[in-house]
């Protein structure tokens, strides 16, 4: 970063290879669009680039970029659920679903049967969408982008003590809403070990 | 160490960031606690779960918008160094108002502490203008030849100040 605050442009072309990926997943497990995750990257990029002149190397540049990407991500999820207030039940839910209209899951539907409809991923991703933003966000970036505690503590601006609580009460959640993929994965785990033995 | 202190520490346990001395706390509770050894059992495949979200690759054409993008920012030329900055530039035209405005300012007349003396001099002489200004009065009146000349300079240079409205008639 200091090369391309320097006005070297081939630094920032590294800058952009190695965190587009990372930064595109975590806007797309935060906004579930992919259209709109890759808006809102390059939205970071450019916020990067005209920042370079007042980077200073006090904070990690990881620590700057998700925080950028973290406020964007909140501030277009804001905007979006002010669109969706007028959204009518059969519209689409999002840009990817353009064909088929919302479906809500029956009732009466047992929770295997839903995943075997909709994708165990997209079940999972949903369950992590529905976390307060707060939670959600400290989820992805300790599981996904393996930040340390002190680096996400900065990012979501708490001490490391709130963010421990954060994180427990985000995992306790998942755990109680993934119950039956947790139970499924515990009980194949275990026949897998028998196995080896 | 009880259940409510455990959970704040069974992640920083599970992810291997936890110091020694919790470490060791929070796996001599596990060892006593079923309630808590479960949890952190499904805790633990849980996580295997969440690995299960594939990863998500940019479009193709990510890098190529975003390079167009940069390409359009302003770049830095030679002259930006004579452009001030908006905040100087602002400093800059406030310092002019202001002088400005004070320059239009009307200027204090009011006395200066040593003046007040003159000012009752020239009072005395505003109080007698009629007698100075009538020419033949003074040059009638012989009580003058008695005062001292240091005395009689200042009245007749008074005099010789004014208008001479007497020298056309």
């Amino acid at each position: 970063m200091l090369d391309v605050k320097a006005g070297d442009d081939a630094s920032f072309d590294l800058l952009l290879q190695k965190y587009r990926t990372p930064l595109v997943n975590f806007l797309y497990r935060m906004v579930r669009d992919t259209a709109t995750a890759e808006d809102l990257a390059q939205e970071v990029f450019l916020r990067v680039y005209r920042a370079r002149k007042q980077y200073s190397p006090s904070a990690k540049f990881t620590t700057w970029l998700f925080r950028i990407a973290t406020n964007l991500a909140l501030n277009s999820m804001r905007d979006n659920r002010h669109h969706q207030k007028d959204v009518s039940i059969d519209a689409p839910s999002s840009p990817d679903e353009d064909a088929a209209p919302m479906q809500l899951p029956a009732p009466e539907m047992r929770i295997d049967e839903h995943m075997i409809e909709r994708d165990r991923a997209d079940f999972i991703r949903g369950v992590i969408a529905a976390l307060p933003e707060k939670q959600r966000v400290a989820v992805l970036l300790h599981k996904y982008e393996e930040m340390d505690y002190g680096e996400i503590a900065r990012i979501l601006d708490c001490s490391e003590s709130a963010l421990k609580s954060l994180l427990f009460r985000a995992y306790e959640t998942l755990r109680v809403q993934l119950a039956p993929l947790v139970s499924t994965s515990a009980r194949r785990a275990g026949k897998e070990a028998q196995h080896e033995m | 160490m009880k259940c409510e202190d455990v959970s704040k520490e069974l992640i920083p346990y599970l992810d291997r960031r936890a110091s020694s001395a919790d470490r060791h706390e929070v796996e001599e509770h596990l060892a006593a606690c079923a309630g808590c050894r479960t949890r952190a059992e499904e805790l633990r495949t849980l996580w295997s779960v969440l690995d299960e979200v594939p990863i998500v690759q940019p479009s193709l054409g990510f890098d190529a918008r975003m390079r167009a993008r940069i390409a359009e920012e302003p770049h830095a030329r030679w002259y930006r160094w004579f452009v001030p900055q908006p905040r100087l530039a602002m400093a800059m035209a406030l310092l002019l108002l202001v002088s400005v405005w004070m320059s239009r300012l009307p200027q204090d007349n009011s006395p200066l502490p040593g003046t007040a003396q003159s000012e009752q001099q020239q009072f005395q002489v505003i109080k007698n203008l009629d007698v100075l200004e009538n020419y033949d009065v003074l040059s009638k009146f012989d009580a003058l030849d008695e005062v001292p000349a240091d005395q009689q300079a200042a009245p007749v240079d008074q005099m010789n100040n004014q208008p001479q409205q007497d020298d056309g008639g």
